[in-house]
C-alpha cells in the first residue's frame, strides 16, 4: 500500500529507536508519590485533600477546576503528607500534593483489587455524554505530550461535526517508543478505546496512522481489524513532524485545519493511542490515569527500556531503574529530542506529559557556534506549516513583533525542523518561542 | 556657443521651473506648528527615552506647548532645572522635577550563588527565564544576560564581569525605566533621589522560604523581620519572605542593613546618622 | 552526579549539515570544469586560478583580522568559491595583477563591504568580473590563440597565423549571423574544446557538477532549469538557436553555479522559479539587442538586486491556508 505523508516540508532525522520492542517494564513504587495539580493545560486542579487524610489508590486528590482542567488521582494507597510548592523538572515553582505509599510491596496489587470492571453490557449501555464524563473524571489528558483534557477534546463545539476519529501512533519523534510497545502489547484495548472515542463523538469512521517503521504494530492491527470496517490503519511514511496533528490529518484525510483552527474544524478528533488506551482503562476498568509508558533511553544508558511508571514517581528514581545516570551525562530531555525540554533538575516528579526521559551524553548535549544565515532556504523548504523562520528570527532579535504577527509566526507548531536543518546553527526555534512569547503578552486589539 | 548657450538655457530653465513647483507645493502643504515646540524640543536631550511617559521628546514638547498645567510633566533625562526652563517658555508654573534612579534588587553573583547547571543558548534574560530556573537554584535572582543592558540608552547598567549580574551605575542613571520594563524577573526598582537623603534598598527577591533561600545564596533575604523590627519609621515591610523597604518612608538611617544577618540590604549616599547615634 | 546538566531550548538533535559542508561540496562539485578549463587552456588557466583564489583568501583574511577583528572563516571555505568562481569567468591570458585586482573587488567591495558571508546583495564572483570587464575591457575579451573558436575551422575564420582567438558568441555576434549555425561543432561545445572564460567551455563538466549538487542536496533543481528553460524558450521567440545559446558562453556555468549562491537568490521556490525565469529572459536579450555577446553576468547581477524585492512579495503558502 502507497504511504501516506504531509505534503510540505519535514526532515529526517536518524530514528535511534533502542528500545524498540523491548516489553513494557513495570518499575517499583516508590516510598513517596509526588502529584503536581497542574497535570494538563489550562487551569491546575483544586485539591480536595488535607494533610494527614488517608486515601487509596485510585481516588481523587484533586478535582477540575473548569473547563479547561483535569483532575488528579492517587496512583497509591497512602497518606497525604504535605501539600506544598515543589519544583517541576524546569526548577519552577508549582502545587502539589505529596502521598507517602502504605505496603509498597503490594500496592500495585491493591490498586488491581479495588477494582471492578464494567461488563461489555454495561460500557454498550453507555451514553456518549456518560462515556465524556467518565473519562473527565478518570483525569485522562493528551498522553502525546500537550496534556490537553480529554474530555473537552470529545466535547464537539456546538456547530461543528467531526467526521472522523484519528488515532496517532506515528510516534514520529526519534528515540521514543512508548506508543509502540502499547501498540504492538495491547492493539485490542487500542481498538476498543477508539470504539469508546467514536461513540463519544458520534462518528463512524476512525484512521490509525502508524510511522512504516513499526510494522510489528501495522500488523497487529490489521489482524485485529480483518473485516472491520469502521476502522482502518494507515500506514504513513517516516518523516518528522508526520505525528503533528495538522499533518497527521492532511496526511490521512486530505484536509487541511485552517489557520488558527482547531483538528474538528477539519472534521477530525486526534487523539494519541495512548490516550485510547487509557480511555479504555477508565471505561472498562474504572481505572483513573495514575500511570502511563515512558520510554527511557539513551546511547549510553545501562538499561534503556520501556517502563510502567505511576505518575508522581520522581524522575531520578526511574533512571535509578534504568541503570543509572552515566558518567559522561550531559543533557537529560522529558520527552524525545526534537520537542522535548531539558530539564534541569532530576529530583522533580513524574506528570502526565513525560513520554520519554531521554539521557543524552556530553558530546551530544551542546550547540555548536551561531555563523551568519547565508540564506540557504533550507528553513523555508522544511517548514511544515509554510512558514519562513529566517525572517522570523531577524525580526524576533530586532524586536518587531507586530511584523512578525504578519507572518503567522502563531501557526508554527514548534517542531524545530528549522533549527534542525541550519547549517549556520541558527537557534530559529529559540527567537520564534521568544516572539511567540511576547506576542501572547501583547493587548489584544 | 549655440550648443553652451541652449545648456544654460534649458537646465537653468528646469532649475526655475523646479523651485517654482517647490515654492507652491510647500506654501499648499504647510502645516503650522507652535514654535515653542520647537524651543523646548532644543532643550531636551533628544534621546527618546519614554521616562516621561509619552512617546519621544517631540511628543514631550508638544505636550508641553499645548497643555494648561504643567503638573506631572517631568523629564526624567535633562536635569533638574530643565522644567523650570520649559516653564519660562510656556509661561505655566512647573515644579521642580522628582529625579529618580534604576536600584538592582539582585545582589547574588556566582560567589554567592552556586551554578548548578549550565545554559546552552541564546544571551537572552527573557528567553533564559521563561525556559527554566535558570543557572543557579534561585528562581528570582539576576540571570546576567543583560536584557536590561541592551534596553538603556545611557549606558548607565552593566554587566559585572567578576561576580556576571547586572550593576547599575546611579551617576549615569536618569531613572526611564527602561530597564525596569525590560528585566523579565522585575529585579529593577525606580527610587525617587530627595535632596541628599542615601537610598537604602533590600537588594534580594527572593519568595522562598527562609531556609531554602538561605541554601540558595548566601546573602539571600530570608524574611526574617528584623529590618522591620528596627525601624522606626515603618518603612519596611517583609511581604511573602522578602523585605521591601518603601523609599517615601525611609529616612536613610540605615539601622536595617545593620540589622541585616544577611548582608541583603545595601545604600547609596551618606547614611544619616539617627537621633541616639548623634546623641552618644 | 558530579557534571552539571546542559539546560536548552529543543530541539536538540542537529543535521550535522554546516556552511563549510555545503561549501566544500560545491567546491567538489566544480572540479570537473577545473580539470576541463586546465585540458583546455594548459598551465595558463592553473596560474590564473591559483592566484585568483590565493588573492580572495588573502583579501578575506586581511579584512576579517584587521578591520572586522573577527575570528577567521577562511576555512569555510565561501572565499575559495568565489576565488575559483572568479578565474571561470576571466581568459586564461589575463595578466596576473588584473585578476589579483578583480580577486580584491569581489571580495573587498563585493562581499566584505557588506558585512561579509551572508550579508552581501550581489554574487562576489561577478562583481569582481563585470568590474574588470569594465575596467579593462580589451584584456577581458582577448582569448588565447590556437584554442578552436568552437567553429569548424574556415579559411581566414580563425587561421593559424592569428594572434588572438574569439569565443563562438563573439564571433556570431559580430558576423550577425553570415555564419550559419551549420559551421558549429556541438562535439568540441560539450566537451570543452573551444575557447572562452577558463569555466564556461566544459559543458558536460558543468552539468556533472550540477548532478552533484542536486544528489547532495546544496541546490535544488528550481534555478538552474528555470534559467536554462527560459533562455531556452527566448532563444527560440527570438529566432536563436537555443542549443547553441544554452550551450555556447556562461549561461550554463551562470545557471549551476552563479545564481544559485545562497546568499544572493530568493528563498521561496516560487521566488527562485521567478528570478530564474527572468535571468534567462535579460541574458538572451542582452545577447541580441546589446553590444556585449555575453549577458549572464550583467543578468544575474540585476536579479540579484532584485531578490530582496522578490523575498518580500514570495511566501510560501501557509499550511491551512490552500485553496480546496
Amino acid at each position: 500500500m502507497k504511504l501516506k505523508t504531509f505534503r510540505k516540508g519535514g526532515i529526517h532525522p536518524a530514528p535511534s529507536k533502542l528500545t524498540s520492542g523491548m516489553p513494557i517494564v513495570e518499575i517499583g513504587v516508590s516510598s513517596e508519590i509526588r502529584l503536581e495539580l497542574a497535570e494538563s493545560i489550562g487551569v491546575p486542579a483544586r485539591c480536595i485533600v488535607k494533610p494527614g487524610q488517608s486515601v487509596s489508590a485510585g481516588e481523587m486528590i484533586a478535582e477540575a477546576a473548569a473547563f479547561v482542567s483535569a483532575p488528579v488521582h492517587s496512583p497509591v494507597a497512602g497518606t497525604v503528607k504535605r501539600i506544598e510548592k515543589l519544583r517541576d523538572p524546569q526548577g519552577f515553582w508549582r502545587e502539589a500534593v505529596v502521598i507517602a505509599t502504605e505496603h509498597i510491596e503490594t500496592a500495585v496489587d491493591e490498586a488491581e483489587e479495588a477494582l471492578s470492571p464494567r461488563t461489555q453490557d454495561e460500557v454498550d449501555a453507555l451514553t456518549p455524554k456518560e462515556i465524556i464524563d467518565i473519562v473527565g473524571n478518570a483525569g485522562v489528558v493528551g498522553l502525546g505530550g500537550a496534556t490537553f483534557p480529554t474530555r473537552v477534546k470529545l466535547s464537539i463545539p456546538e456547530g461543528k461535526k467531526a467526521e472522523v476519529v484519528i488515532l496517532n501512533g506515528a510516534e514520529c519523534e526519534p528515540f521514543l517508543t512508548c506508543d509502540e510497545v502499547l501498540m504492538c502489547g495491547y492493539p485490542d484495548r487500542i481498538v476498543a478505546g477508539c470504539r469508546l472515542i467514536m461513540k463519544a463523538v458520534g462518528v463512524d469512521r476512525a484512521i490509525i496512522g502508524i510511522e512504516a517503521n513499526k510494522p510489528q504494530a501495522i500488523a497487529a492491527f490489521r489482524r485485529l481489524l480483518k473485516g472491520c470496517d469502521d476502522i482502518s490503519v494507515q500506514p504513513l511514511k517516516m518523516k518528522y513532524p508526520q505525528g503533528g496533528e495538522k499533518q497527521l490529518i492532511y496526511a490521512l484525510t486530505g484536509k487541511e485545519v485552517p489557520e488558527g483552527g482547531l483538528p474538528v474544524d477539519a472534521g477530525a478528533v486526534v487523539d494519541n493511542v495512548a490516550t485510547a488506551y487509557a480511555v479504555y482503562d477508565a471505561i472498562y476498568n474504572r481505572k483513573p490515569l495514575t500511570q502511563r509508558v515512558v520510554t527511557v533511553t539513551g546511547p549510553h544508558l545501562k538499561k534503556p527500556g520501556n517502563y510502567l511508571v505511576k505518575i508522581g514517581t520522581t524522575i531520578s528514581s526511574i533512571i535509578e531503574a534504568a541503570g543509572g545516570l552515566p558518567e559522561d551525562t550531559g543533557k537529560v530531555i522529558a520527552g524525545g529530542p526534537m520537542m522535548g525540554k531539558a530539564m534541569s533538575r532530576l529530583d522533580a516528579p513524574t506528570t502526565k506529559a513525560i513520554s520519554g526521559i531521554l539521557v543524552l551524553p556530553e558530546s551530544m548535549s551542546k550547540r555548536r557556534s551561531e555563523e551568519p544565515c547565508i540564506r540557504c532556504a533550507k528553513c523555508v523548504s522544511v517548514c511544515p506549516m509554510g512558514l519562513e523562520p529566517y525572517q522570523m528570527m531577524n525580526l524576533s532579535i530586532a524586536k518587531r513583533f507586530e511584523d512578525i504577527t504578519k507572518l503567522h509566526v502563531m501557526s508554527c507548531l514548534e517542531c524545530g525542523s528549522c533549527s534542525y536543518v541550519c547549517p549556520s546553527h541558527r537557534p530559529l526555534l529559540d527567537y520564534i518561542r521568544y516572539a511567540k512569547q511576547e506576542i501572547r503578552k501583547m493587548p489584544k486589539k | 556657443m549655440g550648443v553652451i548657450s541652449t545648456t544654460i538655457l534649458v537646465i537653468g530653465g528646469i532649475g526655475v521651473l523646479a523651485a517654482i513647483v517647490l515654492y507652491f507645493v510647500a506654501k499648499k502643504f504647510y502645516v503650522y506648528e507652535n514654535p515653542k515646540i520647537a524651543e523646548i524640543e532644543e532643550l531636551l536631550p533628544g534621546a527618546n527615552c519614554g521616562g516621561c511617559g509619552m512617546s519621544g521628546c517631540h511628543a514631550f514638547a508638544k505636550a508641553c506647548a499645548e497643555t494648561d498645567s504643567l503638573d506631572g510633566f517631568n523629564c526624567t533625562g535633562a536635569g533638574k532645572d530643565i522644567m523650570e526652563k520649559i516653564s519660562v517658555i510656556v509661561g505655566l508654573e512647573a515644579k521642580a522635577g522628582i529625579r529618580r534612579v534604576a536600584v538592582m534588587k539582585c545582589n547574588g553573583g556566582c560567589s554567592e550563588r552556586q551554578i548548578v547547571n549550565n545554559y546552552d543558548g541564546v544571551t537572552s534574560c527573557a528567553m533564559e527565564g521563561a525556559l527554566y530556573q535558570g543557572e543557579t537554584d534561585c528562581n528570582y535572582g539576576c540571570l546576567g544576560r543583560g536584557d536590561c543592558v541592551a534596553s538603556c540608552i545611557f549606558d548607565a547598567l552593566h554587566i559585572d564581569s567578576e561576580s556576571g549580574i547586572a550593576v547599575v551605575d546611579h551617576e549615569k542613571c536618569v531613572g526611564c525605566g527602561k530597564c525596569v520594563k525590560t528585566c523579565p524577573r522585575g529585579l529593577l526598582e525606580l527610587v525617587p533621589v530627595i535632596d541628599d537623603k542615601p537610598i537604602v534598598w533590600v537588594t534580594c527577591m527572593n519568595h522562598d522560604k527562609g531556609a531554602l533561600a538561605m541554601k540558595e545564596c548566601t546573602i539571600s533575604c530570608i524574611g526574617c523581620g528584623k529590618c522591620k523590627r528596627v525601624c522606626e519609621h515603618g518603612a519596611v515591610d517583609v511581604e511573602d519572605f522578602v523585605a521591601h523597604i518603601n523609599p517615601e518612608l525611609c529616612v536613610g538611617c540605615g539601622e536595617c542593613e545593620a540589622a541585616c544577618p544577611r548582608g541583603s540590604i545595601t545604600h547609596i549616599g551618606d547614611l544619616i546618622p539617627t537621633k541616639k547615634e548623634a546623641e552618644s | 552526579m558530579e557534571n552539571k546538566l546542559t539546560v536548552s531550548l529543543s530541539p536538540h538533535l542537529h543535521s550535522h549539515n554546516s556552511i563549510s559542508r555545503s561549501m566544500w561540496n560545491v567546491i567538489i562539485a566544480l572540479i570537473p570544469a577545473l580539470a576541463v578549463a586546465i585540458w583546455t587552456f594548459g598551465v595558463d588557466a592553473l596560474w590564473v586560478i591559483a592566484v585568483s583564489v590565493c588573492a580572495c583568501m588573502l583579501t578575506e583574511w586581511l579584512i576579517e583580522r584587521f578591520m572586522f577583528h573577527r575570528p577567521c572563516t577562511l576555512m569555510n571555505g565561501s572565499a575559495i568559491i568565489t576565488g575559483l568562481l572568479l578565474a571561470f569567468n576571466l581568459p586564461s591570458i589575463l595578466p596576473w595583477w588584473m585578476v589579483v585586482v578583480g580577486a580584491v573587488v569581489a571580495i573587498g567591495i563585493g562581499k566584505m563591504s557588506f558585512g561579509g558571508l551572508g550579508c552581501n546583495i550581489w554574487n562576489p564572483a561577478l562583481v569582481g568580473r563585470v568590474f574588470l570587464l569594465i575596467s579593462f575591457p580589451a584584456a577581458m575579451t582577448t582569448w588565447p590563440a590556437g584554442v578552436s573558436s568552437g567553429l569548424v575551422h574556415m579559411s581566414g575564420a580563425s587561421g593559424a597565423d592569428a594572434t588572438t582567438g574569439a569565443t563562438l558568441l563573439a564571433t556570431l555576434n559580430e558576423s550577425n549571423g553570415e555564419i550559419g549555425m551549420s559551421s558549429v561543432d556541438f562535439m568540441d561545445m560539450a566537451i570543452g574544446h573551444m575557447n572562452g572564460s577558463l569555466g564556461e567551455v566544459g559543458s558536460i563538466a558543468i552539468l556533472i557538477g550540477l548532478v552533484y549538487m542536486l544528489i547532495t542536496k546544496v541546490i535544488t533543481w528550481h534555478i538552474p532549469v528555470s534559467m536554462i528553460g527560459s533562455a531556452a524558450l527566448f532563444s527560440w521567440a527570438f529566432g536563436g538557436n537555443p542549443l547553441l545559446d544554452v550551450f555556447a558562453g556562461g549561461l550554463l556555468l551562470g545557471a549551476v553555479f552563479m545564481a544559485t549562491d545562497y546568499v544572493t537568490s530568493p528563498m521561496t521556490k516560487a521566488g527562485q522559479l521567478i528570478y530564474g525565469f527572468m535571468i534567462g529572459f535579460i541574458t538572451i536579450v542582452i545577447r541580441r539587442y546589446g553590444s556585449y555577446p555575453e549577458g549572464v553576468s550583467f543578468a544575474i547581477l540585476l536579479m540579484n538586486s532584485f531578490t530582496p524585492i522578490i523575498n518580500r512579495y514570495c511566501h510560501p503558502t501557509l499550511f491551512g491556508r490552500r485553496r480546496k
